[in-house]
């Protein structure tokens, strides 16, 4: 057993469906953590709070819940039913879903950090400069909120990557539909097929340590940069 | 306990599917022998990386008969230990009524979307409802419709969930639930090769006298009677 052999599909599809639902968390979680770095509202605990769920629950409670309320029987699959989109369950746009609700932390957490230690000054300077609230949030409040994307980013994207026990419980494990990495590594080793599982699983950490030693690296950099 | 002075323990690995028949009879086996029996249930699979790695149970009940022979022919098994505790029979389910019918014209139509059926790579029960397909000549054209299970018990919740219309269970799993709703096919035997669930002594339990009985009495009548009473059958 060699890489050459190796069946490349849920290397692909793993990717990307980490692009995807980051690109995703990205959109919805920007707004979310600004949102949560700004507000005074009450709801700013409640809502950081089930933010922060997925680090707490394991996946299995997610999926479980997933599987139960995309379904035909459930409320977000009745209603998908009903916009004539089908049930999410077993396909691709399932997973995605399914992944951004279980990476949100890790995007909305370091952005919703990067905002509030930017301060409230900077803003303030840009408003007394008559800058439009916009304006304010693309050209002061992101670029100083920069490392904090790049983390966000990577840990979004990565922690996809090595999601497992969602996918496992409504992906029905279809290849090059619903078959990601954890999951064809999981299956050789049921399999007892442990090349295959070796190499996956080895190609899994080296790509793992990669990501976060270049993040590492780059975090250094610009701080360094901003001192 | 009245003075049972030889009252040991006996640890079985077994596989998730024969949980609840297996609780019943460790219960009977504790009653009249005072040992006591300790129970870690896990996939076939896991189980069987578990003890090729060295971990403590001195019985190892399978969801095969292909893992005990390996463990066997590997010196972690007891030689000649081994025999066939139950037969799994595969049933056709759909939590809807009336929705499979008794000859399978359900599958020859195939307006469903999506059909449950275990890993046919490790799950003998995917194996077995792979082989029904292929006989019945619709394997190819169902294929694309197929939703994997890692396990029964979660193609089981594909199915009760709704999100699968049907798909290919055991017969233990619907008498688990007590679950009288839906409509099922009983699959007639010849479809697939006998589902064999086969239970051996591991190394660790050779010289241990409460395993050593717990192995016989799997086949006592009591225990027979348990595991026909989940849907099994008994060679």
């Amino acid at each position: 057993m060699t890489f050459a052999d190796l069946d490349l599909t849920p290397v692909w599809l793993t990717l990307r469906l980490a692009a995807t639902a980051t690109l995703v968390l990205l959109v919805v979680g920007t707004p979310l953590a600004w949102w949560l770095a700004r507000t005074t509202s009450w709801l700013k605990q409640p809502v950081a709070a089930v933010v922060a769920l997925p680090l707490v629950l394991p996946p299995t409670v997610l999926g479980f819940y997933l599987l139960v309320m995309l379904g035909p029987h459930g409320p977000i699959g009745g209603l998908t039913q009903a916009l004539g989109l089908g049930t999410l369950p077993f396909t691709f746009a399932g997973l995605v879903v399914a992944s951004v609700l279980y990476s949100l932390p890790f995007v909305v957490q370091p952005l919703q950090n990067a905002f509030e230690a930017a301060g409230t000054r900077p803003l303030e300077v840009a408003a007394t400069l008559r800058a439009s609230a916009w304006d304010r949030f693309f050209t002061v409040a992101v670029p100083l909120a920069r490392p904090g994307f790049l983390t966000a980013t990577v840990l979004g994207f990565a922690h996809t990557v090595g999601e497992f026990g969602v996918v496992l419980m409504i992906g029905g494990n279809i290849p090059g539909k619903t078959q990601v990495l954890s999951v064809a590594i999981y299956d050789h080793v049921e399999a007892l097929e442990y090349g295959q599982a070796h190499l996956y699983a080895a190609g899994m950490l080296a790509f793992s340590f990669l990501v976060l030693l270049v993040l590492y690296l780059t975090n250094k950099r610009i701080q360094e940069r901003q001192r | 306990m009245t003075g049972v002075a030889s009252a040991g323990e006996a640890s079985a690995a077994v596989a998730s599917n024969f949980t609840k028949p297996m609780r019943e009879i460790a219960a009977g086996f504790e009653r009249k022998t005072g040992h006591k029996v300790v129970l870690s249930f896990g996939s076939t699979g896991k189980l069987y990386a578990q003890i090729h790695n060295g971990a403590p149970f001195d019985l190892f009940l399978a969801a095969d008969n292909q893992a005990p022979a390996r463990l066997e022919s590997e010196g972690h098994g007891v030689a000649g230990s081994r025999f066939t505790y139950a037969i799994g029979r595969l049933v056709l389910w759909s939590a809807r009524p009336g929705y499979v019918d008794q000859n399978g014209e359900v599958l020859q139509k195939g307006d469903f979307r999506h059909i449950a059926i275990a890993n046919p790579k490790t799950a003998p029960y995917g194996a077995a409802a792979r082989q029904v397909l292929e006989k019945m000549g619709l394997w190819a054209g169902i294929r694309p419709h197929i939703v994997q299970g890692e396990n029964i018990a979660q193609t089981y919740q594909f199915i009760a969930s709704g999100n699968a219309e049907l798909g290919f269970i055991a017969l233990s799993q619907i008498r688990d639930a007590g679950r009288a709703e839906g409509s099922r096919w009983d699959l007639p035997r010849e479809l697939h090769d006998p589902i064999e669930q086969d239970v051996v002594l591991l190394q660790r339990g050779r010289d241990n006298p409460a395993a050593r009985e717990l192995l016989a009495y799997l086949q006592s009548d009591e225990a027979r009677a348990i595991i026909a009473s989940y849907g099994y059958d008994l060679k």
